[in-house]
């Protein structure tokens, strides 16, 4: 299935969590925050909030230099 | 302060006098505008100097470190000489030779609990140039409590982010990161390296929001959207930010009438 990564278009697996796809990207969830549709979702429903075609994920992460 | 410029200072300022949106109303604006560069380093260094060129009125920088070998490399207000020099001396030599009409005013200290209130009272706009996250949620919390706009940014390695935050009206920084991270997932400048042309660009984003703030933009700022920026791929990306009625900084506990007048049920 389809969703928007970051604004682009990425092909993943049906019924991926976002736990699972951030572990795919290599992402540690320690490291950013994650928009789901504009709704931030919590560290520990990253496990628990699966992912549906046409879905726009944002992955930001804490970025603190100066 | 005088409302009128003088005949140099439209000579100097004509470029962006020049500019429509901008124009003599928006330069004398500049003039009475005080800001808070917070770090004299990667990302100050091109804020306040674009702030300083620009006329701000009174630039207030502050900054605890000295100059050091490693910092030249992207902190472009100081200079091989300046080695062991407090940033903030650096930084009033630079800028006051680069525009002498502005009033600089340095504070060679951490910006900490006990001292923010007082240091960000003083502003109209602040530059988060600070190269740690409990000071980037510290001028936050500060300035979201004090009703001063500001601009947050970070950087490391080819990538940085900004947003411009205007208490009362947009999101802030703690409405998308509610806590700073565990330790253990920091990557700070000095571990994970930055190039510094990269916090060029994203400084001089700050400077131009700060600009923008003063001059009365009401539209186009970069407020409820964290705009990010990677070097690797040279792309731009906004991440649309929603204000969270529950944010620990900005958000109001609701009270029971407005609850039952809007019928929320404790979302």
């Amino acid at each position: 299935m389809k969703i928007h990564l970051n604004g682009e278009e990425k092909e993943i697996a049906d019924g991926l969590s976002i736990a699972q796809l951030l572990e795919e990207l290599q992402i540690r969830s320690g490291r950013v925050v994650v928009e789901l549709n504009r709704d931030i979702v919590s560290r520990e429903a990253h496990g628990s909030t699966l992912l549906k075609g046409g879905d726009a994920l944002e992955v930001v992460h804490f970025v603190g230099g100066g | 302060m005088s409302m009128r410029l003088t005949t140099d200072q439209i000579e100097r300022y004509s470029r962006q006098i020049m500019v429509p949106d901008l124009g003599g109303k928006g330069q004398i604006r500049l003039r009475q505008a005080r800001v808070l560069v917070v770090g004299a380093g990667g990302l100050g260094s091109p804020a306040a100097l674009y702030l300083a060129a620009a006329g701000i009125g009174t630039l207030g920088i502050i900054d605890p470190d000295r100059v050091e070998l490693s910092n030249l490399q992207r902190q472009i207000l100081h200079a091989t000489t300046d080695i062991g020099r407090p940033k903030v001396d650096s930084a009033k030599t630079k800028l006051g030779a680069l525009n002498p009409d502005v009033q600089i005013d340095v504070y060679p200290a951490r910006l900490e609990d006990h001292n923010a209130s007082e240091i960000i009272a003083g502003y109209d706009f602040v530059i988060d140039g600070s190269d740690n996250f409990p000071t980037k949620f510290l001028v936050n919390d500060t300035a979201v409590k004090l009703g001063i706009a500001f601009n947050h940014a970070g950087i490391v390695r080819l990538q940085g982010q900004t947003m411009t935050v205007i208490p009362g009206k947009s999101a802030c920084y703690r409405c998308l990161f509610k806590e700073p991270p565990p330790p253990e997932e920091i990557l700070s400048c000095q571990q994970a390296g930055i190039l510094g042309a990269v916090a060029g660009t994203i400084g001089s984003i700050q400077a131009t929001e700060a600009i923008k703030y003063l001059t009365g933009f009401e539209e186009g700022l970069l407020t409820d959207r964290l705009l990010t920026y990677d070097a690797k791929t040279m792309k731009f990306h906004s991440v649309d930010v929603k204000k969270d009625p529950g944010c620990s900084a900005c958000g109001k506990p609701a009270t029971t009438a407005q609850k039952l007048a809007t019928g929320a049920s404790g979302d």
